[in-house]
């Protein structure tokens, strides 16, 4: 690589007379991959507050037995939104968020493979969410009924049909999905296409980062699976507009199969979800051991392990459906199978912290508590596998419990890893690490208080999406102390978002590379200039700065 | 003969009079499972279920003490106190294929493991075809309320499930699973997992209380606005008990001049076209959008469950049972206090 | 290997050719696309024979061999046009491209005809029955794309009469005729489960 870099002079330029028009039209129209990939953060990051305070009514509603806090269609429109929200309006632009602003400067690129394409995923994508937020004023539709949607997140049918869901609610649900999803596949073959054929000199597959390799295989899946669900949707919309018989029971349509071609997304979705935190940990916990991650091949297969076998695996989402002993024992063992690879990165990540050098900064401890509160969820996913267990435990509060692990003690633990990882680079300034610690060690303690109890609910028998429970069924307590955790979640929250803004404008000048890490996107300024890098580097290992910074012993010799 | 007849007619009802008041006295011994706990099952589903559970448990509980137990080492003997960034690096290691041989090997055979055990009980539950002899009944799904039909015995009744209870699951009843609108899902904690009831689409499953109780139950699929208002009882009794309630199903609406008046506006208000009561008159004969009213007073609650069948309870739901249950699919028929008092006595009358 | 451990500048890297953004980004979006298809076609397959009232495949369908002819000419037709473009023979490549137009709208044409005789005499629509939901929907998606397909062909028709140097984009010509090739197979797919087997 020629150099890290120098400072630049840059030639005078007239300034554009600035002002808020001037600003606002640039970013409106920018094609530029990392402000595209910041406005997919805030926009995931505004819609993660919103569901969240959607979720604090739902558990101010469930507190206490009888709940008198919402009515019934209230709550099931809390819940129906809240579960929407967060997959496709938070977990997706994440995704799209995360790959838009790190994979160019990762591989050495100066942007992504289309540019434009890039900038309509995001529009359309803030369209969809703001066209399914919009069924609170507008779903009464010409016979008033409806406002949000309330069918669950999932939407089963027939419920979604005309016949049980009247007015348009139910169309916003489907309208806003299918137009952001549309978003999705655009950035994911964006992401595919970028990785493909712009990588830097010297850069070949297998010395592309983890995160990057993550993120691509992670594109894969979205452009198989969300099609779909972009096709039950096209269906469900000829159901309810053309009078299709999709899903008309009474005229010989099957509600299952809305069912078979949901999960057919679904569970790819989940692990679509799932990938950006395997992404940042495969990137924070090298850094943060000073060693390279352990095993990257065997880390890359068991990432593309998991994508190609949670193709195969939907039908766990139905096994009280009645399907026959033989799908149910398939769907039993694919599920199975596929928490094997995921075994397997926990063992890798363990094994690269172990004979270390760990430093216990704030993003290392969100990804040392993803290690144990991943494993837990993958264990109680373990447990809903097995398909006669799981006929105790579906449509309970453990699969409540479990998902919620997974995503919020699993995920949303990542996302902030990697917020705090990246937060530098993006700023150009550091954050404040005592704030930072406060913040962590509240939300892991509000999260284990709120989603552990869950679990044993769900033990008790108490099934989900119900309003409210008749005391004296042995779910009271649990539930009290499922709301408490709130307690600390919401300060918690509070202080990353005084934490992030804060320190965004008075924090201390980060430089080009405050972690001492070794790929590409800390070799330059921060934030990047517009065009990434001053010249285009060239890589001779996995490890670009690792071998700049350590003459004598770098990778390249090794791989 | 005209005599002994008659005299065997009047020793019946006699005996059946006598049955009727004791029937509410048994029913009151009967334990209550309100705490309906996975691993306190009472049936066999549910026991086979609760064993491949405490499997699954043991061997999971027993990785995630070893794994998160090396994770925890891990971190603890290898974190720095305060982090020097000239510090010397340590031995760069990329990794190992014995090492990643080796804990891939171990979890594949830990879920072949439980793949085999899966199977098994999957098919013992789900093969079992019903014996001949076997007790069958009909639950047809709908928004917000359970219609169970007894087709051996020509019984039509609503939200309370009646079975004998047996200590040996080759007398199991056996359901039919069915819906009228949307998914529902049939679940009894302690006695089996659920089952969905799907429209167009017919679903099977058994249960063997074994022995005499009052089981919970909760509609386990989201199906709208009152799903969560939609449980489920089942009566688990005496063989010579649930015999004796088959019977009083059986009968045709008590005719007690006490509920005459009620039943005249009963008769004439649309109540008839959701309710049916057995012997009432054409005008309800079949009505099936609300439940089958004939022996409401031999359930034990209202609304599927929301509210005990009390007097009092009784009055407020037929006055307005959006209050219990908002949303419901019940109108308050908004009768006067008067028409409201003859319509709940001559419910009261139908035992 | 002790050669690497000892070497102090890493081996050069050597020409460095990456595949081309397009030519990728058409594969992809097939892929995405191919994914979709599939769902309306498992529906149909799912669907066959469940029609719970007439009319039924046998009775109303005819095979539509001259569309098909049709269509599957035009990727024939297409790939002489290209090859006439790689050529620089203009001439040949502007008449190769308007039979491609031209057997494309063909086949549009008989459709529409086909749907018509479909709906105002056998009185098959979308909600009549399982049959008519799900043929309307597979065929009505594939005949959208080949409507999408046929708005590209045209533009790159203007844009060549209108005397643009169309040469310089057999790039774009060439992806644009893989999407052709994919609408193409598509309809093989489609003919052989809506008419051969579903009938």
């Amino acid at each position: 690589m020629s150099s890290v870099h120098s400072e630049v002079e840059r030639p005078p330029v007239e300034e554009a007379r600035f002002s808020f028009s001037n600003h606002l039209y640039d970013w409106v129209s920018t094609v530029d991959h990392k402000r595209l990939g910041l406005m997919y953060i805030v926009s995931g990051l505004l819609f993660f507050v919103i569901a969240g305070i959607m979720a604090t009514v739902i558990r101010l509603q469930l507190a206490f037995p009888n709940g008198k806090v919402v009515d019934p269609d209230t709550f099931n429109r809390l819940f129906t939104m809240h579960g929407t929200t967060m997959v496709f309006l938070v977990g997706m632009p994440f995704v799209a968020g995360l790959s838009n602003y790190l994979v160019p400067l990762m591989i050495g690129a100066r942007d992504m493979a289309f540019p434009r394409l890039n900038a309509f995923g995001f529009w359309i994508f803030l369209f969809g969410g703001c066209l399914l937020y919009f069924s609170y004023i507008g779903g009464g539709g010409l016979s008033g009924a409806g406002s949000a949607p309330d069918v669950g997140w999932f939407a089963y049918a027939p419920l979604t049909s005309r016949a049980f869901s009247r007015g348009a609610s139910t169309d916003y649900w489907i309208l806003g999905i299918l137009v952001a999803g549309i978003g999705s596949i655009a950035s994911a073959l964006n992401v595919i296409v970028t990785t493909v054929s712009m990588r830097c000199p010297g850069m070949t597959l297998s010395r592309m980062p983890m995160f990057v390799w993550v993120m691509l295989i992670d594109s894969w899946l979205i452009i198989i699976a969300l099609p779909p669900l972009s096709a039950a949707q096209i269906m469900l919309l000829v159901d309810r507009f053309l009078g299709g018989n999709f899903f008309n029971t009474q005229s010989g349509g099957s509600a299952v199969l809305w069912q078979h071609f949901f999960w057919i997304f679904g569970h790819p979705e989940v692990y679509i979800l799932i990938f950006p935190a395997f992404a940042i940990l495969s990137e924070v916990i090298p850094i943060f051991s000073r060693k390279p991650i352990f095993g990257k091949p065997a880390m890359v297969g068991a990432v593309a392990a998991i994508g190609f076998i949670s193709l195969g695996v939907w039908a766990h989402h139905m096994f009280a459906v009645g399907m026959t002993s033989w799908s149910n024992t398939f769907f039993t063992a694919s599920t199975m199978l596929v928490g094997i690879p995921t075994g397997i990165k926990i063992f890798n990540w363990t094994a690269t912290m172990y004979g270390g050098k760990l430093r216990m900064d704030t993003p290392m401890l969100f990804c040392c508590a993803f290690l144990f509160q991943f494993l837990i969820a993958g264990l109680t996913g373990i447990m809903l596998a097995t398909g006669p267990f799981d006929w105790q435990l579906h449509d309970s509060y453990f699969v409540v419990g479990h998902f919620h692990f997974t995503l919020v003690a699993g995920l949303v633990f990542g996302l902030f890893a990697g917020m705090y990882y990246w937060f530098p680079k993006v700023s150009g300034r550091m954050y404040n690490e005592k704030l930072a610690k406060w913040h962590f060690w509240l939300f892991t303690i509000g999260v284990e208080i709120t989603f552990v109890p869950m679990h044993f609910l769900g033990f008790l028998g108490m099934p989900r999406r119900i309003y409210t429970y008749a005391p004296g069924r042995g779910w009271e307590f649990w539930n009290l102390v499922a709301t408490s955790g709130l307690l600390f979640q919401l300060p918690a929250t509070l202080i990353f978002v005084w934490n992030v803004v804060h320190s965004a404008i008075k924090g201390k000048p980060a430089g080009d590379d405050p972690w001492d890490a070794w790929t590409l996107e800390w070799a330059t300024t921060s934030p990047p200039p517009e065009y990434n890098f001053e010249t285009i580097p060239e890589v001779h290992s996995g490890r670009p700065l690792w071998d700049l910074k350590n003459p004598n012993d770098p990778d390249w010799r090794f791989e | 003969m005209a005599l002994e007849i008659t005299n065997i007619l009047s020793f019946g009802c006699a005996v059946l009079k006598t049955a009727l008041l004791a029937l509410p006295a048994i029913a009151a011994e009967l334990p209550e499972h309100r705490i309906t706990n996975i691993f306190e099952p009472l049936a066999t589903p549910a026991e086979s279920e609760k064993n491949i559970a405490l499997l699954v448990i043991a061997i999971t509980g027993t990785v995630f003490v070893g794994v998160a137990g090396l994770i925890a080492y891990t971190i603890w003997r290898f974190r720095q106190p305060s982090h020097e960034p000239h510090s010397e690096e340590p031995p760069q290691v990329y990794g190992s294929n014995q090492i990643e041989v080796a804990w891939t090997v171990v979890p594949i055979l830990i879920a072949f493991v439980l793949i085999g055990v899966s199977a098994r009980v999957i098919a013992a539950v789900e093969n079992a075809s019903p014996p001949q002899a076997a007790l069958k009944v009909t639950v047809i799904g709908h928004q917000w309320w359970w219609e169970v039909l007894y087709p051996d015995y020509g019984i039509v009744t609503a939200n309370e499930i009646h079975m004998p209870a047996t200590a040996d699951h080759k007398n199991a009843t056996y359901l039919q699973l069915q819906s009228a609108d949307v998914i529902h899902s049939f679940w009894l904690p302690q006695l089996s997992g659920k089952t969905d009831l799907i429209p167009n689409r017919t679903n099977y499953m058994w249960i063997d209380p074994h022995s005499p109780g009052i089981y919970l139950g909760n509609c386990a699929e989201y199906c709208g606005t009152q799903h969560a208002n939609m449980l489920l009882t089942v009566v688990g009794e005496d063989p010579k008990d649930f015999k004796q309630w088959t019977i009083e199903q059986q009968k045709r609406a008590v005719d007690d001049p006490q509920g005459s008046e009620g039943k005249a506006v009963f008769e004439s208000l649309a109540c008839v076209n959701c309710h049916n009561i057995s012997g009432s008159g054409q005008a309800s004969a079949g009505a099936k959008f609300g439940p089958d009213l004939t022996h409401l007073m031999s359930r034990k609650t209202l609304g599927t469950g929301v509210i005990k069948n009390t007097p009092d309870n009784l009055r407020a739901w037929v006055n307005d049972p959006q209050i219990a249950k908002p949303g419901c699919l019940m109108p308050s028929m908004r009768l006067t206090p008067g028409e409201l008092t003859k319509v709940v006595n001559y419910l009261e009358t139908l035992r | 290997m002790d050669a690497v451990l000892t070497q102090r500048v890493p081996p050069p890297i050597g020409e460095w050719k990456l595949p081309d953004r397009g030519a990728m980004g058409i594969i992809f979006l097939i892929v995405t696309e191919t994914a979709l298809f599939t769902i309306f076609v498992v529906a149909y397959v799912v669907y066959m024979g469940k029609s719970l009232t007439g009319p039924y495949p046998k009775d109303v369908l005819d095979l539509p061999i001259l569309a098909s002819v049709c269509l599957l000419s035009s990727s024939v037709t297409i790939v002489f046009a290209e090859t006439a473009l790689k050529k620089h023979r203009l001439g040949m490549f502007k008449l190769w491209w308007l039979a491609t137009i031209v057997l494309g709208l063909e086949f549009l044409v008989s459709t529409g005809l086909e749907w018509k005789k479909l709906i105002y005499e056998d009185h098959l629509t979308v909600s009549t029955n399982l049959f008519g939901t799900t043929f309307y929907s597979l065929v009505g998606l594939h005949a959208s794309h080949v409507i999408l397909g046929m708005c590209f062909l045209l533009l790159v028709m203007i844009v060549s009469l209108l005397g643009f140097p169309i040469e310089t984009q057999e790039r774009r010509v060439k992806f644009l005729s893989w999407y052709w090739h994919f609408v193409d197979a598509v309809w093989v797919v489609v003919f052989t489960v809506v008419y051969v087997i579903g009938r």
